[in-house]
């Protein structure tokens, strides 16, 4: 372990909460969004164990209504959005792309600060009658009828809003200018792709949320009628106000978790990436085609056939750049030299449970099939693939890959591989069942289901005890490793990428020295310092064409 | 904490610094037209919906205060690019100078906002329990003249023809005037105070032709604010304009 690093340059609890170091604040939020996984994992828990029996065995139908409606509120903006951009991005863009930190390292902190205060907002809603309006807040409901504790909850997402567009912002002003000389855009790791699209998402759809979440709050308070029927209001436009920062907002939470994957598997697979263009604009295509779809969230609330067919084809238009990506980083494993390293395992898993989720995510788009099967558990095991099996295991591969760099030492190789199976049996187990509940018909959203399909509940209940464990293993093993772990090194893997040539923790200012950059992205071939035997039968490297 | 006009640790050059800071405020004014931007859609889809009501509403507006309110902004981004020149060209006292009055012409327009608002109060358009779209043609002030009086009511009979919900349709927009000119009011108090700060720079004469980057960004915010206004008057207050 290097003698000074980022985690014992300076001591005391001042010295945490006033930081500007953005690896301290990525810790700062991997503390916080590890609290907010648990709070909406409790009442996941709760949701599966209620589900047992075909009348419910836990709580009463107001109180299931509040469980899927604070699981969904604390999972996607105070877990999901922030995960990966916040903690890893936080953490690695500065070293990635050879900065000392980033562009406004005090509106980065402040970024933090937005987040606990709209998560407190939130807490005290949970905590105060809950929520039951679904976190997609339909009007009239939430603004008008719903008893529950709406107000402090839309206050509290509002906020966190303004998080997640410092963040972007912070994330967009960083890659444009301060980049180390010869970090060209196109030697930029793909992980910064990932972001930048990302950031881009974030500052243009979250502004649209807060001022629809503020309009449907105004109307609550002070009983204005923008959306209320009985005052001449339009739900419908609350709905299209809502979905379209909604639907780019599913986008935020995967593309960080696809920047992963890009960067995870060129290393264990010891091979250059295979259409790093491809991907890198597969990722802006996304961003922008993401912006167009919202209305396939709406087929079945009157709009005209020509509006639906329109937003389908768009729907399948935007899986075209999600694909690209997946043959692409098959492409890199083709001949390439394998590992099943942990982060390999979890990205992997990614490319096949995200596959099942993205197509599935076809069938909704397919008009006539999505009649059935809106309002189904068919829609709540697509994004729970695509959003756990996705988003979540992206999100754990990073965390062990990038372990080593941000504590200096290796989590317990042999453990976490043994976690990440049962993760992904636990996974598909909870998960599988669900697309056939809902293709028979079982609605979401629902307290109780008729009795046939009791064993289908109870396999994804039992699957979901699975999946628990699969994650308190690495909480288990990833905290023990901190003190016990081997001494990592600065490159363990070996891996490409400017983050790999710092210590291991890093210094706090990253970089004794600012980098010169020569050298193109995922370059195994003409890096002889990373002591891998490259032979003839890899690709080769990016410019010898 | 650092001084204004150094080298904050994170960056390599003053104009890398430079850069990050106009491009971040750039970046936010784009945040900022996405977050009106939903409201001015709101807004158009029930100025489409409701036009006779919306008709009505807008008619409440005084066109005078509206149109000096304009005009007050629109000066208030001139002596702010002044300012803003003036720092780029190292006349340090003409910053103040400038900064003050823009920082004027903001108060002078939102006293006038406050004198819009009391009206709404005196008239009964207050979105609530109150609201009566046809309060101030029951209760005309004294000394009014008896002809547009007249042709006022006629207008609100025809309206009230046109569309039996009149007054929850009125309702919405004044309700959606308020959520418009409120949110914008509230930018320009925020616009204020970055102004206030700036002045207190500014009377220490900190700000030369090779540091004066904080003006400008807050100039493209002062300007942003203004445009949003040259939005909304049009939209609130010319549209199906009777007098």
């Amino acid at each position: 372990m290097p003698r000074e690093h980022y985690l014992n340059a300076t001591y005391g609890i001042r010295s945490w909460l006033l930081t500007t170091d953005h690896k301290r604040i990525a810790l700062l939020y991997l503390a916080s969004v590890t609290f907010f996984f648990f709070v909406g994992g409790i009442f996941a828990a709760m949701i599966r164990i209620h589900l047992l029996t075909p009348n419910g065995l836990l709580v009463s139908p107001e109180t299931y209504n509040k469980l899927f409606t604070m699981h969904g509120v604390a999972m996607i903006f105070f877990f999901l959005i922030p995960s990966i951009p916040a903690v890893i991005g936080n953490f690695l863009i500065p070293i990635m792309i050879g900065a000392k930190d980033l562009a406004f390292p005090k509106i980065n902190l402040l970024s933090w600060y937005i987040y606990l205060a709209g998560g407190c907002f939130v807490l005290y809603s949970f905590s105060t009658g809950g929520l039951d309006t679904g976190w997609t807040f339909y009007t009239p409901l939430s603004s008008v009828y719903s008893n529950s504790a709406v107000t402090p909850a839309v206050i509290g997402i509002f906020i966190n809003g303004f998080s997640s567009i410092l963040t972007g912002l912070n994330f967009i002003v960083t890659i444009h200018t301060m980049r180390a000389p010869g970090m060209t855009w196109f030697r930029l790791p793909l992980f910064v792709w990932a972001h930048y699209a990302v950031s881009l998402v974030m500052i243009l759809g979250t502004p649209v949320i807060a001022i629809t979440l503020l309009l449907a709050g105004l109307e609550r308070v002070f009983h204005l009628g923008f959306f209320n029927p009985a005052l001449g209001g339009d739900p419908i436009l609350f709905q299209h106000l809502f979905w379209f920062y909604s639907h780019p907002a599913v986008y935020i939470m995967i593309l960080p978790a696809m920047g992963v994957i890009s960067e995870i598997i060129p290393t264990f697979a010891r091979k250059e990436i295979v259409g790093y263009g491809f991907i890198a604009g597969s990722s802006i295509a996304i961003a922008v085609i993401g912006f167009l779809v919202w209305a396939h969230h709406m087929f079945v609330t009157g709009e005209s056939t020509y509006a639906a067919l329109a937003f389908s084809f768009l729907s399948y238009l935007v899986a075209v750049p999600s694909a690209v990506k997946v043959f692409n980083w098959s492409a890199t494993l083709y001949k390439g030299s394998i590992s099943f390293d942990t982060p390999m395992l979890y990205a992997l898993g990614f490319i096949g449970l995200f596959l099942i989720g993205g197509l599935t995510g076809l069938f909704l788009a397919c008009l006539g099939l999505d009649i059935h099967i809106h309002d189904t558990y068919f829609v709540v095991a697509h994004f729970h693939y695509i959003m756990v099996g996705g988003a979540v295991m992206g999100y754990l591969g990073a965390l062990h890959f990038w372990w080593p760099k941000i504590t200096g030492r290796l989590y317990p190789e042999f453990l976490a591989r043994i976690a990440a199976l049962v993760l992904f049996i636990g996974f598909n187990l909870t998960f599988f069942p669900q697309f056939i509940l809902g293709y028979l018909g079982m609605p979401r959203r629902y307290h109780n289901y008729p009795p046939e399909f009791q064993v289908l509940n109870v396999m994804s209940t039992a699957g979901a005890s699975i999946l628990a464990v699969g994650y308190l293993l690495p909480m288990v093993y990833l905290v023990w490793s901190m003190r016990y772990g081997k001494v990592a090194g600065p490159n363990p893997w070996p891996a490409t990428g400017l983050e790999w040539t710092t210590d291991s923790p890093p210094l706090t200012e990253n970089f004794r020295v600012t980098p010169e950059v020569t050298w193109e992205p995922y370059d195994f071939r003409n890096r002889p310092e990373l002591g891998l035997q490259v032979g003839a039968s890899l690709a080769p490297a990016h410019g010898d064409d | 904490m650092h001084r204004t006009g150094e080298l904050y640790g994170q960056f390599e050059t003053l104009e890398q610094q430079k850069d990050s800071a106009a491009l971040g405020m750039w970046i936010f004014l784009v945040t900022e037209v996405l977050f009106f931007g939903g409201m001015f859609m709101t807004y158009t889809v029930n100025r489409h919906e409701f036009f006779t009501a919306f008709g009505v509403g807008g008619n409440t507006l005084d066109i005078k205060l509206g149109t000096t309110n304009t005009i007050v902004l629109i000066m208030s981004s001139l002596t702010m690019a002044m300012a803003v020149w003036s720092a780029q060209t190292g006349r340090k006292k003409l910053v103040t100078t400038f900064l003050i009055l823009t920082l004027g012409l903001g108060g002078v327009f939102l006293g006038i906002k406050g004198i819009e608002y009391k009206q709404k109060f005196d008239h009964h358009l207050i979105p609530g329990h109150n609201f009566d779209i046809s309060y101030r043609v029951n209760h005309p002030e004294p000394g009014e003249d008896p002809q547009l009086l007249a042709a006022e009511r006629e207008e609100l009979a025809k309206a009230w023809a046109a569309d039996p919900n009149l007054n929850s349709h009125a309702q919405l927009y004044v309700s959606l005037y308020f959520a418009m000119t409120g949110l914008h009011a509230l930018h320009m108090v925020v616009g204020a105070g970055l102004l206030l700060w700036l002045l207190s720079q500014a009377v220490k004469q900190r700000f030369t032709p090779s540091y004066n980057t904080p003006v400008e960004i807050v100039g493209l915010y002062w300007h942003f604010v203004d445009i949003v206004w040259i939005y909304l008057f049009p939209l609130l207050y010319l549209i199906d304009r009777h007098r």
